[in-house]
């Protein structure tokens, strides 16, 4: 039973403190984890936050530094996480698989620009072609994940745990287990620099596709629709929604960008290695949106959340690095701070600390 | 009310089987692990027939049979622990090194290994029971947390040569009335190792734990309705909280059954033992939902996916690759047989 | 303590973040009597009773219990089970997955082990002599509501309880459980049990209590002895006005004659559904309101759901304005401008985590489509119209719909549909588990619609509403459509005669 409302207005509380407001925003814990990271590195060493210009292995001018290469690394994981937080909100459930697809849509892109040789010096295909075939074979990755859990009714994590286990292998076998390289600059492109212009062209992917999503969003019915179907599946049914094509759709968007990050991760360097590309994205993609204040049992979302969290992480990343910690010691620090911050966004925590702060303001009421 | 609907709705109550679902998802599996070993042995023959042949899957799999039912009581609970592989390989190699560099003995093995296991579900059971975290972001913290470990401890692996420890580890105890002839006639009897024991009694026992006692079956109301739980009289904080120690204390335990069973510790053991263990508890009945589950099913899953393994390399597809897609497509399979069963069922209730 | 008392409530408060659930509520319950606790949707019942059994820590004042010295110190369900203090709540609150058996049992048996036989064999003795139809063994979940509800009640009365709580336990039972409940509660109320009961139904206060307590916005009332309080002033004591709303009504719908020539809107041949109802037909006429009637679990929903496309449509034919339509899914129907607001509120009608603005437009947005959302202005518009229009109290538009008192959510699955103008409105127990105020409020809604010429299908458990709102009955039994009742049969006696079936015999 929901109690009244108060109906007088003297009872009305007083205006809330500005930190009692804060805490309770939902992208609160994402900007303070990054303030916490910016003020560390600040004081830590503030050439942290230097960008220069160098020249690349072609010779041409483009910008380095830390920022840029956060923003830079981040980008299949923006990506990503935007894809997840759909999917996290429509089926209160998330797909572990993007990883493992993410190297099918690099085996396919690859494949087909190479047509199908293990080294090629030029593209054999129209990379943009090549490319949509890749979005076309991980959507349908994602459609296959979304009818398991939209009409089998499947535990989403459990769905895409068959491609979390097959993707990899799959994306061998479309290569015969080979590893094709290319050495064309054209291919590279998309992964490193547009000849000309000193910023990194993920950079550009990346807010390209954040205005699709934005346009998306503001311009169609699929936030509500997601949010409708994740909240209460029966009555969106009974409002003339059809929950499984929504949930379907979600999966299949999803696909979609894995593609997209996918071909990003694989033109970096023009190769590719079935076991180790994008390996764990899938925990930092999940980790993204559930730092953006997300719940990861799905409903309610808020899509710049996850993408802000994606950056954090990537900024936790190269700021570990920074200092030095082996590659494989990572995850033990990323833990650290992962459970720290879900610590402190953890609603029994933040009650217990507002009751803290609540507690001596109430004594002091009650005297008077 | 008209007393005939109250007949109809007691004529049908009465008719309908009385097996729970967890019975059910039981029966499947066990059935399917048969068919599967049948349908080996005739038309594959050859190897299948030996009964070492067999016994070698519980030698290989003894971790993971422990790590799998550890995951069983996770999910039955309705939670999930993705970090028991990453457990895993950070007590083998903890084990390794402690043998190696600081003179350890098979006490301290089993000490390390315990107590890894303990301090893993104690933090993680506090964070998913106490503070209301999702449990799969915790484990994924804890599987992070543990990789990294691994490395911080060596990053080289570590073969172990104490003594001690060798002949534990190549102890084989022979299994009377079971054995084949050898090629040159020589009659060889079947053995296992002293995981495979190990990996019985935790599945005997866990299984009387879960049926019979009342942690056990507050594990079960937990999953099925935790706000009912709660209301009925459980304690659902403190059942969860030991869920995942119980869960982590079994990852430890398994950490030691994979130590002793290759013999060395390195960053590779155990990686990728969390899906496993999740397909074979799967596989086994147990539901993600939570509620519904049973370790002798999930000992038969991991049984009927190493089987299905041999069966697709011994078949000629023995690239690396097919063995994870039959592993996978093997868990669709299961996935979708149970989807549709529980579905018809719960349809047919209204 | 008072004398003769088992349980004494005094000044208890209980916040939650914005708002006063309870204020200085003091309650009373002496041994071996019924007690009803009364009030509106939000008057703070449940509220009560969960700081009572531990589910919420209170905010202040004291608990004190027969035989414990001092205030009663209970933090959890399992300190109330201990204290002696049973609890059936509204919702089922067992384990699908778990047997009957350890549903009876679990959470308050000593000892490690579980005995499964002496189990299966205790719950079957007391599953036989409530004469409950389900077998210990039987998992919980393969269990009709009605029997889990009752499963839940067994369970309760077992315990060695001094304090026994029924909260709303009979809104799932059926008239021959409710008596077998009454029965139960009368034979504990002699063995010296209190028993704390509370209802939105006035006919079962009357029929089995001996005393009231009545709430009113998180405030104490008063406690009245039974004879003391009629039901015209229990009424007025929980609104907190004198009533004479309810004669309003009566009077408006029996003074007008409701058309009966009009073109038919919606006609329905030989329809039938998944969910087992026998092919019936139905016709609704412009401006018409009409029912289904029967008893909980005759079909009267089932038959709704198969007009409105909500269950899988397996035969019959339909007509709009005498065009043959095919309704397979909700928008179908929808299109053809059919609203309906169904039964289970909670699980089938609002969108808990959304905002009141979105569940008003959320259907009307649906019909729109995926590309043409509403532009945010235009939203706020459709959202305030209506929350004047119907008087919904929620603090904003944008205040999530779960945080609302049951009546106010009703009215905002009611304001949805309106705002998608329908032809035809159906409305199956949009009353159920609200308070008296709302419920006028929506007969009245009802019977202006019709007058403004819309269709509407009214369905109640309560049939004096039925008869104050309805011009003609389709009277179900047995998942069959055995009766129309009109005009000059529509009485009470009537109706219960053909819901009886009596006179086919």
């Amino acid at each position: 039973m929901t109690p009244v409302k108060i109906p007088e207005p003297q009872v009305k509380q007083p205006k809330e403190s500005l930190f009692k407001r804060l805490t309770r925003q939902q992208l609160f814990i994402p900007v303070a984890a990054l303030i916490l990271l910016v003020l560390f590195n600040l004081i830590a060493d503030p050439s942290f936050f230097a960008v220069s210009i160098k020249e690349n292995s072609l010779g041409n001018p483009v910008l380095s530094g830390n920022i840029i290469s956060v923003l830079d690394n981040a980008s299949e994981l923006v990506i990503l996480a935007i894809g997840m937080t759909l999917v996290t909100a429509s089926s209160g459930g998330q797909d572990i698989s993007v990883g493992a697809t993410m190297a099918i849509a690099g085996s396919v892109i690859l494949r087909m620009v190479c047509g199908g040789q293990v080294t090629a010096d030029t593209m054999q295909m129209n990379l943009l072609l090549a490319v949509l075939i890749g979005v076309v074979v991980t959507a349908l990755f994602g459609a296959f994940n979304g009818i398991l859990v939209a009409y089998f009714k499947i535990q989403p994590m459990v769905a895409t745990l068959i491609m979390y286990t097959a993707g990899r292998s799959i994306a061998a076998w479309i290569n015969n287990n080979q590893l094709p390289i290319i050495n064309d600059i054209g291919f590279k492109y998309a992964g490193t620099f547009l000849p000309g212009i000193p910023v990194p062209t993920p950079i550009f992917i990346t807010i390209f596709v954040v205005l699709v999503f934005w346009l998306v969003l503001k311009f169609t019915n699929l936030g509500l629709y997601t949010q409708s179907v994740g909240i209460n599946a029966n009555s969106s049914r009974l409002n003339g929604l059809n929950p499984q094509v929504v949930k379907l759709l979600t999966y299949v968007i999803l696909g979609v960008c894995v593609a997209v990050a996918g071909f990003i991760r694989v033109s970096r360097s023009g190769s590719i290695n079935y076991s180790r590309i994008a390996e764990n994205i899938e925990m930092d993609a999940i980790l993204a949106v559930a730092l953006g204040g997300n719940a990861l049992s799905g409903g309610k979302f808020n899509i710049y959340g996850s993408i802000l969290g994606a950056y954090v992480i990537q900024f936790l990343t190269t700021t570990l690095y920074k200092y030095d910690v082996p590659s494989t010691a990572l995850p033990a620090y990323k833990a650290v701070v992962v459970i720290l911050l879900v610590v402190l966004s953890a609603p029994v925590v933040r009650e217990k600390l507002a009751r803290m702060r609540k507690a001596p303001a109430k004594a002091a009421k009650e005297v008077s | 009310m008209p007393k005939g609907i109250a007949v109809d709705k007691q004529g049908r109550l009465h008719h309908r089987s009385a097996m729970t679902d967890t019975n059910l998802l039981l029966t499947i599996t066990v059935v399917v692990f048969f068919l599967l070993y049948l349908f080996a042995v005739f038309s594959l023959g050859g190897s299948f027939t030996k009964p070492q042949n067999f016994l070698n899957i519980l030698n290989n799999n003894a971790s993971l049979i422990v790590l799998s039912c550890g995951m069983s009581v996770v999910m039955i609970t309705g939670g999930i622990d993705i970090s028991v592989g990453a457990v895993t390989s950070l007590v083998c190699m903890t084990c390794a090194v402690n043998l190696e560099q600081h003179g350890g003995n098979m006490v301290t093995v089993i000490l390390i290994g315990l107590g890894i296991g303990l301090a893993f579900g104690v933090v993680q059971g506090f964070l998913v029971a106490h503070l209301g975290i999702q449990p799969f972001i915790v484990s994924l913290a804890g599987m992070f947390f543990a990789k990294g470990m691994t490395t911080i401890v060596s990053k080289e692996p570590v073969r172990v040569t104490n003594e001690a420890f060798l002949a534990v580890k190549d102890t084989r105890i022979t299994v009377p009335g079971l054995g084949a002839p050898n090629k040159l006639g020589q009659y060889i009897p079947a053995y296992v190792e002293v995981g495979v024991i190990v990996a019985l009694l935790v599945v005997i026992l866990l299984f009387c734990a879960l049926r019979w006692t009342r942690l056990g079956r507050a594990f079960y109301a937990v999953g099925g309705n935790s706000q009912s739980a709660n209301m009925l009289g459980i304690n659902v904080r403190r059942t969860k909280f030991l869920a995942h120690v119980l869960c982590s204390l079994l990852a430890g335990l398994g950490g030691i059954l994979y130590f002793l069973h290759v013999g060395s510790g390195d960053v590779a053991n155990g990686a990728g033992d969390e899906m496993n263990a999740i397909a074979s508890s799967i596989i086994g009945g147990t539901l993600l939902t939570g509620g519904v589950g049973n370790v002798i099913g999930t000992f038969f899953g991991v049984l009927s996916l190493n089987t299905i393994k041999r069966i697709v390399s011994s078949l000629g597809f023995d690239e690396a690759w097919w063995s994870n897609i039959t592993v996978a497509a093997m868990l669709c399979l299961f996935l979708v047989i149970q989807s549709i069963v529980l579905l018809r069922k719960n349809t047919s209730k209204q | 303590m008072q004398d003769g008392a088992v349980l004494e409530m005094r000044g208890i408060c209980k916040y939650f973040p914005g708002v006063r659930a309870l204020q200085d509520v003091d309650f009373t319950l002496r041994r071996g009597e019924i007690h009803a606790l009364m009030g509106e949707n939000g008057a703070g019942k449940s509220t009560l009773i969960k700081v009572l059994t531990g589910v919420y820590p209170k905010d202040g004042g004291e608990v004190r219990i027969e035989g414990v010295e001092g205030p009663a110190v209970i933090r959890s369900p399992q300190d109330a089970q201990n204290a002696g203090i049973s609890t059936v709540y509204q919702e089922i609150t067992l384990c699908p997955n778990l047997t009957v058996a350890e549903n009876m049992y679990i959470g308050r048996t000593k000892g490690t082990v579980t005995n499964w036989k002496t189990m299966n064999s205790g719950a079957d003795k007391i599953l036989k002599s409530l004469g409950i139809p389900a077998g210990p063994r039987q998992q919980l979940g393969s269990c009709s509501i009605a029997v889990q509800q009752m499963v839940a009640i067994a369970r309760a009365v077992d315990m060695e309880c001094k304090v026994l709580i029924l909260d709303e336990p009979t809104s799932s039972l059926d008239e021959q459980e409710v008596q077998k409940l009454f029965g139960l509660m009368r034979d504990l109320r002699a063995k010296g049990v209190g028993i704390i009961f509370v209802t939105h139904f006035l006919e079962q206060v009357y029929e089995v209590c001996d005393r009231i307590t009545v709430l009113r916005d998180g405030q104490l009332v008063g406690e009245y002895v039974i004879e003391d309080l009629p039901r015209v002033k229990l009424v007025s004591k929980m609104l907190g006005k004198e009533l004479d709303d309810m004669a309003d009504i009566k009077g408006e719908s029996g003074g007008e004659a409701v058309s009966q020539e009009g073109d038919p809107v919606l006609e329905a041949r030989e329809l039938c559904s998944s969910a087992g109802i026998k092919p019936f037909d139905f016709t609704i006429r412009k401006g018409e309101v009409n029912g289904f009637t029967g008893l909980l679990g005759s079909g009267r929903s089932e038959c709704v759901r198969a007009i409105f496309g909500a269950d899988h449509v397996t035969g019959g034919t339909v007509r709009m304005d005498g065009r043959e339509v095919k309704i397979k899914k909700p928008i179908d129907a929808m299109k053809c401008g059919i609203g309906y607001l169904p039964e289970d509120r909670k699980g089938d009608g609002i969108v808990g985590d959304l905002s009141v603005r979105e569940n008003i437009i959320l259907a009307l947005q649906v019909m729109k489509g995926f590309f043409r959302p509403f532009s945010r202005a235009q939203a706020e518009a459709f959202a305030d119209e209506y929350i004047k229009l119907l008087e919904i109290k929620t603090a904003s538009a944008d205040t999530p719909i779960k945080s609302l008192s049951g009546g106010n959510q009703q009215k905002c699955i009611l304001a949805r549909w309106l705002l998608t103008d329908p032809k035809y409105l159906i409305l199956d127990e949009p009353t159920r588990g609200i308070d008296i105020g709302t419920k006028i409020e929506i007969q009245k809604l009802v019977l202006k619609l019709a007058a403004e010429g819309k269709s509407v299908t009214f369905i109640s458990s309560e049939i004096d509403e039925m008869l104050r709102t309805c011009s003609r009955l389709i009277v179900m039994r047995d998942r069959k459509a055995v009766g129309e009742l009109g005009g000059e049969d529509l009485t009470q006696t009537k109706i219960m005669e053909t819901i009886a079936g009596g006179d086919e015999q």
